[in-house]
C-alpha cells in the first residue's frame, strides 16, 4: 500500500491542482475564488488523506471538494448568493463533472493567462501560479525577485482579468495562431528559467509537462509539437551539462553517454512527425538542430552542414542577431572560423555574453589569443549566471597562457 | 454588458497637412461606415471627436474659490483626440472593435474598461 505522507500529497497538488482551479474558473468565474477553494481543499486533504487513504481518483476528489467549499464561502456572501443563483444550474450537474473534468478548462485557462493584454512577466507568473500549481513564493524565487513584488504583480494581473474582462475561452480559428504564439513563449520562457536558479528542476519540468498537456489538447498545432521536441531533446542533454563539482560544460566536451535516450527518441519521433506534416515554424526548425545534435556521436562527428541549413532556415522565418549569432557558430564548423567572424563583426550583439564568448572561441582557434582573452574578459564581465562566469573565467585564463609572449613566440613565426 | 472607452490621440505639434473638403469627406466615409456597424452590431454607445487642445480650458478648486484657466489639465505631449463608447461581451471582442478603428486611422487607439457600476 502507498503510504500517504505531505510529500506524496505535495506532488499530487502539483499535478492537479492546475485542473481543478481551472474548473472553478470555469464554474464561479472568480479567480480568486477558485484559488483559496482548491488551497483548502488541499489541506483538507493533509489531514484526511494520512489517516483514510487515498481517495480513488485524487484530483476530482479535490475538485468536488473546493468547488463544495467555494459554495460554502458564496452563501456566506450576499453578492455570492447572487452569484451562486447564477452556477446553480452548473454547480448541480456537477456529479458528472467530477469523476472528469474537462481537459478544455487548463486550455481555456492558458490563454487566459497569456492574453496579449497583460504584461509577459504576468503573463509567466499566472501560467506557473494557477496551472503549474507553484505558490507566490515559488514564482517569486523563480524570476529572482522578492515574494511581495510577485504577490503584487499576480494581484494586479488578476485584476486585470477581471475588470477589463480577459475571455476565459480557447480563441477562435482566425486568431488561434496570434494568441497560441504569447503561449508557446510563455512556455519556452518558463523552461529557460529553469536552466539556472535554485527551482530550476522544477521549472524546466513544469515547462515540459504543461507543453504536453497543450501538445495533447491541441494536437493539429505544428508548432506546439514543436516546441515540446525542442524542450525533450534540450532537455534530454542535462544530465551532462554539468560536471562534478558544479561547472558548465559546453556542448563540444558533454558526455554524450550521459544523454537521455528515452527524452532522445520521443524528441525524435516528434520532429519527424513535423516533417512530414511540413508545416515549418521556429520551434519546430530549432528541434530538428536539436535532433541533428542527438544524432551524432561526438561533436567533430555532427553532421554541421545539415545544422547550416536548418540554421538558414530559421533565419528566414525569425531573422534575429541571437540566431545570426548561432547560425555563425555552425558557419564555423563548415566554413572555417574566418567565415564566422566575418558574420559575427556585422551583428549588433555587444551587451549579449554568448556574443563575445563565441567571438573569443573564434579568435582563439585563429590564434589570436591577445583578442581571445579581452572577449572572454567581456563574456565573463557580462555572464547571466555564476556557473556560466566560472566556466567563462577558465577560458579567459587558458587564453591569457596562450597569449603570454614565452607562448606566443611560436605563434609569429607560423 | 461591460463597457470599454476606446480612446485616440493627437500628438502636439504634429499638424497634418490641411486636407481639402474632398479629402476629408473620403476619409470620413469609413469612419461613418464602421461607426454604422457598431451600431447595427449593438456595440456603439457613444463617439466624438475633440477640437484640438488650445481650445480646452480647466475648472478647478483653488482653496475655497474655483478658478477657470486655458488648456488642458494635463501638461503632456499627447491629448485625446476623439473616442467611442462601446458594449462588448469581453475584452476580445473590444479588442476586435479597436482593431477596425486603429487600421481606419493608422494611429494607435487605447482600449480601458469601464468600472462596473453594478459592483464588478
Amino acid at each position: 500500500m502507498v503510504v500517504v505522507d505531505d510529500a506524496l500529497i505535495g506532488r499530487i497538488f502539483r499535478e492537479e491542482s492546475g485542473r481543478s482551479v481551472a474548473t472553478l474558473i470555469r464554474i464561479f468565474a472568480d479567480i480568486d475564488l477558485a484559488e483559496d477553494a482548491v488551497q483548502e481543499a488541499f489541506t483538507i486533504a493533509l489531514r484526511k488523506w494520512p489517516a483514510d487513504g487515498l481517495p480513488p481518483n485524487p484530483g476530482g476528489w479535490i475538485t468536488t471538494t473546493a468547488r463544495n467549499r467555494a459554495i460554502d464561502h458564496l452563501r456566506r456572501e450576499s453578492r455570492g448568493r447572487e452569484l451562486l443563483d447564477n452556477v446553480a444550474e452548473i454547480a448541480d450537474a456537477q456529479p458528472r463533472e467530477e469523476a472528469e473534468p474537462v481537459d478544455d478548462d487548463r486550455l481555456r485557462l492558458i490563454f487566459t493567462c497569456c492574453h496579449p493584454a497583460l504584461s509577459i512577466e504576468a503573463r509567466v507568473a499566472l501560467t506557473l501560479r494557477l496551472l503549474g500549481g507553484l505558490t507566490t513564493a515559488e514564482v517569486a524565487r523563480a524570476f529572482l525577485i522578492t515574494e511581495p513584488t510577485m504577490a503584487k504583480r499576480l494581484v494586479r494581473a488578476k485584476h486585470k482579468i477581471r475588470a477589463a474582462h480577459i475571455p476565459y475561452r480557447v480563441p477562435g480559428e482566425a486568431e488561434l495562431p496570434e494568441r497560441l504564439r504569447p503561449v508557446l513563449a510563455v512556455l519556452y520562457l518558463t523552461y529557460n528559467a529553469g536552466t539556472d536558479g535554485p527551482s530550476g528542476d522544477g521549472l524546466r519540468h513544469e515547462a515540459i509537462r504543461l507543453t504536453r498537456v497543450i501538445a495533447g489538447l491541441m494536437p493539429d498545432e505544428a508548432e506546439v509539437a514543436g516546441l515540446l521536441a525542442l524542450l525533450l531533446l534540450t532537455e534530454s542533454r542535462w544530465p551532462a551539462r554539468h560536471s562534478a563539482d558544479g561547472s558548465l560544460v559546453v556542448l563540444r566536451h558533454q558526455d554524450r553517454s550521459t544523454w537521455d535516450r528515452a527524452l532522445i527518441e520521443e524528441g525524435h519521433t516528434i520532429v519527424r512527425a513535423c516533417l512530414r506534416r511540413n508545416q515549418p515554424g521556429t520551434y519546430q526548425i530549432q528541434a530538428a538542430i536539436n535532433a541533428v545534435h542527438a544524432d551524432a556521436e561526438s561533436f567533430e562527428a555532427t553532421d554541421w552542414s545539415q545544422i547550416l541549413a536548418l540554421y538558414d532556415q530559421l533565419l528566414e522565418t525569425s531573422p534575429t542577431p541571437v540566431v545570426a549569432l548561432n547560425r555563425a557558430i555552425a558557419v564555423a564548423e563548415v566554413h572555417g572560423p574566418r567565415a564566422a567572424l566575418d558574420i559575427l563583426d556585422g551583428l549588433q550583439l555587444a551587451e549579449y555574453h554568448l556574443f563575445h564568448a563565441a567571438r573569443a572561441d573564434l579568435l582563439g582557434r585563429l590564434g589570436r589569443h591577445d583578442d581571445a582573452s579581452r572577449a572572454y574578459a567581456r563574456a565573463a564581465t557580462l555572464a547571466a549566471s555564476d556557473a556560466e562566469r566560472t566556466f567563462l573565467m577558465g577560458r579567459l585564463e587558458t587564453a591569457r597562457a596562450l597569449a603570454d609572449p614565452a607562448h606566443g613566440q611560436g605563434e609569429l613565426s607560423s | 454588458m461591460p463597457r470599454y472607452l476606446l480612446s485616440t490621440h493627437s500628438v502636439a505639434g504634429a499638424t497634418r497637412e490641411p486636407m481639402t473638403e474632398e479629402q476629408m469627406q473620403k476619409a470620413w466615409q469609413p469612419i461613418q461606415a464602421l461607426e454604422a456597424e457598431m451600431k447595427s452590431a449593438g456595440a456603439w454607445v457613444f463617439s466624438a471627436r475633440l477640437h484640438d487642445p488650445d481650445t480646452a480650458s480647466v475648472v478647478r478648486m483653488s482653496g475655497d474659490e474655483i478658478v477657470t484657466t486655458d488648456g488642458p489639465f494635463v501638461e503632456a505631449k499627447e491629448h485625446l483626440a476623439g473616442f467611442y463608447i462601446i458594449e462588448a461581451a469581453d475584452l476580445d471582442e473590444a479588442l476586435s472593435w479597436a482593431t477596425k478603428v486603429t487600421r481606419l486611422i493608422s494611429s494607435p487607439i487605447e482600449v480601458w474598461p469601464f468600472v462596473d457600476t453594478a459592483g464588478g
